[in-house]
Parts: structure tokens; sequence; C-alpha cells
């Protein structure tokens, strides 16, 4: 006998249906949206082969074009204009490719659209040279010939060979030029800064030994004197990156000079097999999560924003489990429960309701201005008015993110306190410990994982928020490192790079678009990667102290 | 509420009768007739006085409220030194609240109230100069269910000493050795004592609870139904342990076992809804009690 639709709904299959519907459906978006960052992130550092083609503009004038075929997409006719002679004779719909063309020097873009009907006599030339620069994006064109000390040389013997060795000549001297200039007379700068506050003070203070300003004096000039050196060695390493010139034409045959100091890396993708490739796209990935940004975020890496995000994060966790933890207990274990614990709960769970942004004006009026103001009037009077801690900084950043999350920490603490059996408190008293000692040495072990599920639920939030950052810290480019090899080597106070702040600045504030939109998934793509690294390890860790304890919670 | 409970109780304690591995000859004889002869169980040849014991812990005029209801109503007793005294009487009579009123464990219970005076050696406990964790070091308690701490077996016993600051090595491996043995666990646990205490079973559990309980070294130990939790066999042990102990303790025990009152204890109590009804040496009060409740209780007919 068939059941009735109202058996079959009693005997909970439709339910049991609707449920794995529902995980299935949270399952396909969840790696829908991985993949989807994924395949559009990761795409991008692949060297695409370089199309060389003619192409006949609106207005009849015919040039030659050379690119990547970065997109296409199928649009009608009747978007485009009427009157266009080149689609004459083409259907309703006609295709179109986006092509990364480079030379912004030359051009004014990198990304043009091109019509298919329009583009004719398409080839893949093997010396077709695709050359990062330092500035104004690719260049996509032809080696001709060499500029050295000697003259103009367009010896093909081994002109590519010689090309490749001198840029890796610039690339050493870059480097060589960036450690000094950056972390030697850094360095440098940083101590003559340490030594001006020093003297700056003993004048407020009143104090004017005539000896210790002496010494003052003494290192200022020893200083000075490293300074004087290290510089003296900057023109002969910038006159090397100038040393020779190579001569490029682009695809319509305009004459480029290119020196050497201006190529971050130069290669010929139509030559490359496909391990060369790979090679290669291994070596790009490792310079986006390594090296600095260049180009107002555009190109070169992130690594200041994964290591801002990261340190930003952990020193949030630092503050806000004790922090939770102690909250939790009094509120919990020492205050007589009664209408005014019930409303403190009410009210540290809707704390955790209110829109991440006003605690970042809270941040900002409250510990930037108030409580950084006040630090600067009292222990760094000698650099005002230049704020040391009363301005945006890592330290602001961390401490209102760690106010956002500590309602988290403070509901799982208090949830893991009430499963310790009463028993195994009664037990610890009736041994002759007091309160606090059994807090100290049974209680808070046995709420060990509890408390780490609340901080992985505080790092979760934390490495996800931009909005209140903004207003308390992160910026579109630091200068430097939050650590550093300058005494006190953690430098709270300096304001940092994170990566969901420049997933935003790279989607929004980028004068190139296109260039931009790939950076934004790849960015993502890391952001999520890093939180589940640091959740993933902050579960390791809570399951090795639940494997501990759990029998014990049982029973 | 209360009616309740008083008319579950005779049920409650066939049960316990009727245990079937109460597997001392005693207890089968008695299984057998059903009839009442708890005072054959009991250990004593010599009958006891309590005017010729040493007074323990006495209990004047004490009551306890919690909240609106009157739990312990003028209880008077004492109890001697080194002897075992057992509470019985039917569920919710106060056995286990007066118990609890020795180490002054009810202070964890915001809605009690007392009044009248308990002392330990003629000091009252509940005196406002006394230091309860000091008064817990000197009562020592046992609860109904094994609750050792999610530690190694070595630290569980240790723990109290470390509470009162001792962690010299040598100290501790020495009186963690010592209770062990004391507590009949030594031999079943000397190769792990490295081992998570949750481990063990429940009667190894409780034993390494009354193991961490004496390592302290306290004057009193208070067992709060110490074997309900258990199987008979590890209830043997436990009750062996109990019989060694009193050499050194005085020990007061809770339980809804009468076979095992009569068997460890010294002296009974018999409390019913909060009134201490009779205090006798065991096998006056179950041969011989001078009350009829208590009669009606010993032989079932209560209720």
């Amino acid at each position: 006998m068939q059941p009735t639709f109202k058996q079959w709904l009693a005997s909970g299959s439709p339910f049991i249906w609707l449920n794995a519907g529902a995980v299935a459906l949270s399952m396909i978006m969840v790696v829908g949206l991985l993949a989807l960052i994924a395949v559009e992130g990761l795409g991008h550092f692949w060297p695409g082969n370089l199309a060389d083609f003619s192409y006949t503009e609106s207005d009849g004038a015919s040039g030659r074009l050379l690119g990547e075929i970065n997109d296409e997409e199928v649009v009608a006719r009747a978007i485009l204009p009427e009157n266009d002679s080149r689609l004459d004779a083409a259907g309703p719909v006609i295709k179109r490719y986006l092509v990364k063309t480079g030379n912004r020097d030359l051009t004014g873009s990198d990304f043009r659209w091109v019509l298919m009907p329009a583009m004719s006599a398409m080839e893949y030339p093997v010396d077709a040279i695709a050359i990062e620069r330092r500035e104004w994006g690719n260049f996509y064109g032809y080696l001709d010939g060499v500029k050295g000390t000697e003259g103009v040389s367009s010896d093909s013997g081994d002109l590519w060979g010689r090309f490749q060795a001198e840029i890796e000549y610039a690339n050493a001297t870059s480097l060589e030029i960036r450690r000094i200039e950056k972390d030697l007379i850094g360095a440098i700068n940083y101590k003559i800064e340490r030594l001006r506050l020093d003297e700056r003070r003993l004048e407020i203070e009143g104090t004017n030994d005539p000896d210790i300003l002496a010494a003052i004096r003494e290192q200022e000039k020893e200083l000075q004197r490293q300074y004087d050196g290290l510089t003296a060695r900057l023109p002969d390493l910038y006159a090397g990156l100038n040393r020779s010139v190579f001569l490029m034409r682009t695809a319509d045959g305009a004459q480029v000079e290119m020196p050497i100091g201006k190529i971050v890396r130069a290669y010929r993708p139509n030559d490359m097999g496909f391990l060369r490739k790979a090679a290669f796209y291994v070596r790009k990935l490792w310079e986006f999560v390594s090296d600095e940004p260049r180009e107002a975020n555009t190109e070169g890496g992130i690594f200041p924003a994964i290591f801002g995000t990261v340190l930003m994060v952990m020193i949030m966790a630092v503050i806000v489990t004790p922090f939770g933890v102690i909250a939790a207990l009094y509120l919990r274990e020492y205050a007589k429960q009664g209408l005014l614990t019930r409303l403190i709960r009410i009210a540290v769970n809707n704390l955790a309701g209110v829109p991440s942004i006003v605690y970042g004006v809270f941040g900002l009026g409250f510990f930037v201005y108030f409580i950084g103001g006040s630090i600067d009037q009292l222990f760094f009077p000698e650099a005002l008015p230049n704020p040391t801690f009363g301005t945006p900084g890592l330290i602001w950043a961390s401490l209102t993110l760690a106010l956002l999350t500590v309602p988290v920490v403070i509901v799982a603490t208090e949830e893991g306190l009430a499963r310790v059996p009463r028993e195994i408190r009664e037990g610890s008293l009736a041994l002759g410990a007091t309160k606090a000692e059994t807090l100290w040495r049974t209680v808070l072990p046995m709420t060990a994982s509890a408390i780490m599920t609340g901080m992985i639920l505080a790092i979760a939030r934390a490495a996800g928020e931009v909005a209140p950052l903004m207003l308390v810290g992160v910026v579109k480019l630091a200068p430097s490192l939050p650590l550093d090899m300058n005494f006190p080597f953690l430098h709270l106070e300096r304001k940092f790079m994170h990566l969901g702040f420049h997933i935003y600045d790279v989607g929004f504030q980028s004068p190139n678009v296109e260039a931009a939109r790939p950076l934004v998934y790849a960015t993502s793509l890391l952001l999520v990667i890093i939180i589940v690294i640091l959740n993933l390890t902050a579960i390791q860790i809570r399951n090795r102290l639940r494997e501990k304890y759990r029998a014990a919670e049982q029973n | 509420m209360q009616l309740n409970r008083i008319d579950q109780a005779p049920d409650g304690m066939n049960e316990e009768i009727q245990r079937p591995a109460e597997n001392r000859a005693a207890a089968d004889q008695e299984l057998r007739t059903h009839a009442v002869d708890l005072g054959a169980l009991t250990q004593s040849s010599t009958r006891l006085t309590l005017a010729d014991e040493s007074l323990c812990i006495g209990v004047r005029d004490f009551n306890l409220h919690y909240a609106n209801n009157q739990a312990l109503k003028q209880i008077n007793m004492v109890i001697p030194e080194k002897r075992v005294t057992a509470f019985i009487g039917p569920s919710g009579c106060g056995k286990s609240t007066l118990l609890r009123c020795f180490n002054r464990m009810n202070d964890l219970i915001d809605s009690v109230c007392i009044d009248g005076e308990i002392t330990l050696h003629d000091q009252n406990i509940y005196d406002r100069a006394v230091n309860v964790a000091e008064l817990r070091r000197r009562i020592g308690m046992v609860f109904q269910k094994p609750n050792p701490f999610p530690k190694s077996i070595y630290e569980n016993v240790a723990y109290g000493l470390r509470i009162q600051g001792i962690n010299a090595r040598a100290t501790l491996d020495q009186v963690v050795e010592n209770s062990l043995r004391r507590a009949a666990l030594w031999d079943e646990v000397k190769d792990r004592l490295d081992d998570n205490a949750l481990g063990l079973s429940g009667g190894q559990a409780q034993r390494l609870v009354i193991a961490r309980a004496i390592a302290i070294e306290p004057e009193v130990v208070l067992l709060d139904e110490p074997c309900s939790a258990l199987d008979p066999i590890s209830t043997l042990k436990i009750e062996e342990l109990i019989y060694e102990l009193k050499e050194d303790y005085t020990i007061v025990i809770v339980t809804h076992n009468m076979q095992q009152a009569a068997r460890v204890s010294d002296y009974t109590a018999y409390m019913y809804l909060g009134e201490l009804i009779e205090l006798n040496d065991t096998s006056t009060l179950f041969t011989n009690p001078k009350q009829k409740m208590t009669e009606d209780y010993i032989t079932g007919r209560y209720g």
C-alpha cells in the first residue's frame, strides 16, 4: 500500500532531505566561493602567450598590437556604434577580446578591448618579450639591440643572454641600494632621531649637563659619519643601474630605450614550455607572498600586509584571552548571580552585535586620542607636537579588535566554566584548597579547551575585520614593518598594512582596474588561507587539551 | 513531596536488601530469610558505650535551613574519636546535609543558614575566626561519585600537599606511596602513576579519592555514600579499607545500605525528617533499638 502524504511527512524523510539539502547547499556555496577566488586569483600569475596581430582601428587606420589575451566575451552588434565599417560583414553577435597590451607610458592604458572582425594575421612570435618594469607596468615588444658603454650594437649573437645577465646585475644592484637606503641608513636615521629626542627631553627637563650634551653630539657626529660613508656609495650604484640601455621595439615599430635599472624581469612566454612556465609561475607566486608591493600595490607582493594581519591578530589574541577569561571568571564564579549579572551578560552579548565601525570610532576617540594622547603627554613629551602613541597604530588596532571580540571569549569561557562538574570543585575544596586555588589548579585547566574555542572564534572574527581598522591604524602603504632590528624591535605604535584593507584598497582605490582585479581575488584567497591556518593551529591546540580533559566532563 | 519520598523509601530499601552480589554469608542468610538480623552483621562483639569514648565532634542545638525549608532540626550528637559512625535514614532525612556541615561544605550554597554549634575538639567550627580551608584539611571528605581530577594519579594524591606549598619531590613521593598503600591501591597503580586518573575504574577511582583525602593527614574522614556508585567487589574493598582506617582516623559515613552500616560502623545514628532519632552503638541499635521509629526502619516496616 502506498503511504499517504501524512505518513510520508511523519516518517521524517522529507525533513532529512531538507537537512541534507541545507548542508549540501552550504557546501556548494563554500566550495564555489573558494574555487572562484582561487581560479580568478591564481590564474593571474601564469605567463600567458603573447599574440601579435594586425588591427584595424575604427577610423580605418591599421597597425599591429602585441599583448596577452586575458578575457573574451560575446556582445550584441546592436550595442556597438552603428557606423563602424569594420563590422559591416559581421553577424548579430560579435566576439571581442580583452588584451593586455601593456606599454602604458606609450599608449596611456594597459588593457584594451579589441573586436574580433578587426583582427587579422595573428601569430605568436617566439621572440616576443614581456618585461616587468619598476614603473608603468608591463612592456611588450621585441629586443633590437643594446646601447652599452661601447656604443650601439645589434649583434644578435647572444643578445638575449646578455640582456638577462644585465637584468640580473641590475636587480642585485637594486637590492644593494635598497639594503643601504632602507636598512642601514634607516637604522642610522632611527638612531639620530632618538638622539634628537634625548636632547629634546633633556631640554624639557631643564638639565643642561654639558657632558651629556657633548656625548650626544659625539654620537651624532659618529652616526653622521657612518651616514656619509653609506651615501657615498650610492651614486656609483645608481650609475650601475644605467650602465647599459637596451633598445626595444614595440609591435607597431616604435623604438624605446630601456635602461636596465627599470626592469624587474624579462621573459619570452611564447618560447617557454609548460615546465618553464610552471617554474615561472611558482616564482611569481612566491614573490606575491614574500615581496613588498610596488606601483600603488598593483604589482609586487603583499608580504607587509600578511605580516601586519598575523601580528595584529596575535597581539589581539594575547590581549583578549586573559581579559575575557578573567571577566568570565568573575561573572560566573565570584559575582552573586542576580539581576546585575544578568544585565551585564545581556550587555556583553549585545556588545557582540554592535557594528564594527562603531568600535573603530570608539577606538579612535578613546584609545588613540585619549589614551594615546595621554601617553604622549606623560612619556613622550620630547617628540611633541609629533604624536608617538597618539596616532593610529598597531597597538590601538589590536586593542580595538580585542574589545570587539571580548564578548565571544567571555561567553565561551562562561560555558566552559559551567561545564566543570560540581564534584570536581568540591573535591578540591574538601582537600583544603581555597576557591582561588581550586579555580587555578583544577577548574581553569579544565576550561582550557572552551577558552581556546572562544579564542578561535575571536581570531576568526578579528582577522576578517576591516572597517574599524581603517580608523585605528591600517594604512595603504606602511613604510616599515612593525617588527625590525631597531630597538625595541616590536614597534607597537607603528601603522601597519592589513590584507582586508589591502583588498579594499586595490579593488576600489586603484587607478588600474583591470590589473587590480586578479590581485583582489589573489589577496582574498590569501586572507582566507591565513585565517584557516590560524584557526587550524588553534583547533589543533584545543583538541589536544580536550583530549586530556574530556573524560572528566563526561562524568 | 516529602510524603512521597517516605512512601517510596521502603521499596528502595528492599532493592538494596535484594542486591544479588552482597555475597557475604551473613547477608546471604538474611536474604533468604528476609528476616532482619542486622545485629549479626556487626563486627564488634563487645558492646561499646559512648560514655567511654573521647569526643571528636560535638553538635549542639544545630538547625539548618535551606531558604524556607528546615533541613536539620535541633540536632544534638557526639561523634567519638577513632571510631566509625554511620548515619542511616531514608532519603531526604538530612544525613548528608549534616555530614557536609562538619567540614562546612554547605557554605558553598548561598541559601543555607544555620544556628547552633558544631565543635571539633571543643572548638566551634562555625566561629568567625576559623579558616575554612584549614578546617577542611583537618576534616577530609569523600563523595558519593568518585571525583578524581583530570590529572595524573600521582598529582591527584599530591594535590592537597601542593596546595599547602609542599613541592619537594622526595616528600611527595613518600606521601603518595604511603597514601596509595593505605588505600589498598598501590599495587594496582604503582606502574602507572603518571597516567591520567580518569582511566581508573570506579572502585579504583574511589580508593584514589580516599588516598587523596588521607594524604593530607586529616583528623576526620567524612564519607558521603562512598559505595553507592560502585559494584559489590569494589564496595567490599572500600569497606575493608574503612576498617583499616579507623585505627588512625575518626570516620563518619553516610549510607543507604543498612548492611553496610552494620558491617563497618561502631556507632550508628538514625535520622528521620531532619531529626536525630537515635544514636547508639551499632549492635545495640540494630538488635535492640530504643525508639519505635528506628525499629520500624531497620525492620523494613516503616512508612
